[in-house]
């Protein structure tokens, strides 16, 4: 093998904490018990979120502060389609899926163009309206949110249980499912050409990319991802709210993001593990102030850097740049 | 000899301003032309024109008698047309040999692909492995580009446009902050391009045009102002005056 062969090979091989890490995800099930499946599932459904998001932030360059548009109208498809059509969790969730990579596809057209500022204000936009829509429509139950959507057991065996247990098992498996297809897409050629365009537009363009043509293909996929979240989220609660579409949704998963480290498949994935244990501890001990606590974190964590917040050994290292 | 490249009356207005006016340029197939003129003589206007990241006010450019006016910019680059920039335009966060394999990728029409890892296909690794060689890049292939020196960057930023396999190849001042013993390497490889490939060298530097070009083509105020060989444009006493600066040349 030549060289460049070899080095090409290296870059996407397994690595060994890679494989640790997929293992322990199912242990995960075994770990969190009766007690903590709930919260462990919201966890799984806010990682593979954070993923989708990371696929055009952190990969495209995308800067989008309305995610939550793509997720909320998964969570409410998933519910309207086991309300009114069928109550087969499987079949609902490439319903959602569908649904939201048609929005995503449609609204790509949007973010192709302009610069971030431009971005932020549209996405913010798109997620606005559609926030509106589900709240002055009568199908989505308004304010109070789609309730009443009965779910039926998975794959005809395993009913969705109070303590979550079903649920965190099947959110697992989703995403486990969704991190071996954003592996895939980042080491392919097209996953490049994205990290490309992010660095640099001009050339990209100038290589020959079609710049516009991959930015909605990876909104679209990002979009559709974000929708399965959303649509597990429905399904495993029995409900779809208001909250799903709302700006918070958006802006808390791209501090996940931020947390974990954008640009990286697994920062997401670690972004929701802290975003919320952190969520949780701080407002066990200090329920009206936590956000105080996390907003202090967050500064510090950017005015610090990721590398050395979680590398203490860089500390005191000298010219290891800020 | 046949026109690979040609345009036709070209103009592009910015407001009242032209930069290009009316310019009609031809090329031949296997040219080693200079474009020469000083600041502001709307050379990289003309690039971007050429290469469809401007679009003109009027007037038509034409590949291989094809008329590509109206061609997005990535569609030219698969048809052949390639530049390098002044500046280096460079994928910062990737490495030379991930910056080379996707551009290579893309030139052999499997850059979309999702589904297939990159570099898996055995001719993307060997024609990476030659441009690497070729450009002393090997020994920094796994660094990222953002931490490799200049001389290294300026390299790949050709490389990148040579992994494009131009036909017609459009170099903005390439050895622009080169250290003089660099410049002849860098050239060299130019100069070694199959005959066929066709090269519009845009040049500040009178020795390099000089010494590089066959032909010359002078721009001044966004118009064609002189066109001939090496030596009667160097003896031209209009390009001179343009040169030295003796106010606006007459005729």
């Amino acid at each position: 093998m030549s060289g460049a062969a070899q080095s090409l090979a290296a870059a996407r091989r397994w690595k060994p904490w890679e494989i640790a890490f997929l293992v322990l995800l199912p242990l995960s099930w075994f770990a969190a018990g009766e007690q903590h499946s709930l919260l462990a599932n919201e966890i799984a459904i806010f990682a593979l979120f954070a993923l989708s998001l990371d696929l055009i932030l952190g990969y495209a360059g995308i800067v989008s502060l309305g995610h939550a548009a793509f997720f909320g109208t998964g969570a409410y498809a998933a519910a309207l389609f086991a309300k009114f059509v069928m109550p087969d969790p499987l079949v609902g969730l490439v319903v959602a899926t569908a649904v939201t990579a048609v929005l995503g596809a449609a609204s790509s057209v949007l973010v192709m163009r302009g610069s971030d500022m431009a971005r932020l204000m549209i996405t913010l936009g798109v997620a606005a309206i559609l926030y509106e829509l589900a709240n002055k429509l009568e199908f989505t139950g308004g304010a109070d949110g789609l309730q009443g959507v009965t779910i039926a057991p998975l794959l005809g065996r395993f009913e969705f249980d109070l303590y979550g247990r079903v649920a965190f098992a099947y959110a697992l498996v989703v995403l486990i499912i969704g991190l071996l297809i954003a592996r895939r897409i980042v080491h392919s050629p097209f996953g490049w050409s994205l990290q490309a365009i992010r660095d640099n537009r001009l050339r990209a363009g100038a290589i020959g990319l079609n710049v516009d043509a991959r930015l909605g293909v990876i909104y679209t996929i990002s979009a559709a991802m974000a929708g399965a979240a959303g649509g597990v989220l429905a399904q495993t609660t029995g409900f779809a709210s208001l909250d799903g579409l709302d700006f918070h949704r958006s802006a808390d998963t791209m501090l996940m993001v931020v947390i974990g480290g954008a640009g990286w498949l697994w920062g997401g994935v670690f972004g929701a593990i802290a975003f919320k244990l952190l969520h949780d501890l701080l407002s066990a001990w200090t329920p009206q102030y936590w956000t105080f606590w996390l907003g202090l974190f967050l500064v510090v964590l950017v005015m610090v850097g990721r590398d050395r917040f979680f590398k203490p050994w860089l500390w005191f290292r000298k010219g290891s740049g800020a | 000899m046949s026109v690979v490249l040609e345009t036709r009356d070209l103009v592009k207005r910015f407001g009242a301003f032209a930069a290009t006016n009316k310019v009609s340029l031809v090329v031949e197939r296997g040219a080693r032309q200079a474009l020469i003129g000083p600041n502001g003589a709307g050379k990289t206007t003309l690039i971007n024109l050429l290469t469809g990241v401007l679009e003109p006010s009027s007037g038509s450019v034409i590949l291989d008698g094809e008329d590509i006016t109206r061609l997005p910019s990535h569609q030219r680059v698969r048809r052949g047309i390639v530049r390098t920039f002044q500046i280096n335009q460079l994928f910062n966060e990737l490495t030379p040999l991930q910056s080379l394999a996707l551009t290579v990728s893309n030139q052999l029409g499997i850059s979309g692909r999702i589904w297939q890892a990159l570099g898996r296909d055995e001719r993307v690794a060997q024609r990476c492995d030659e441009l690497l060689r070729q450009f002393h890049l090997d020994d920094v292939q796994d660094q990222k580009v953002s931490l490799l020196a200049y001389g290294k960057r300026r390299q790949l930023e050709i490389a990148t446009a040579l992994a494009c396999n131009p036909r017609v190849l459009l170099l903005d001042e390439p050895v622009a902050g080169v250290p003089e013993g660099e410049r002849q390497e860098i050239f060299d490889i130019v100069n070694a391009l199959p005959a066929e490939v066709t090269v519009l060298l845009i040049e500040h530097d009178m020795d390099l045009v000089f010494n590089f070009a066959r032909t010359v083509s002078v721009l001044v105020n966004g118009a064609l102002f002189a066109e001939g060989d090496v030596q009667s444009i160097s003896n031209d006493p209009r390009v001179k005056a343009v040169y030295l600066g003796e106010g606006t040349p007459h005729g």
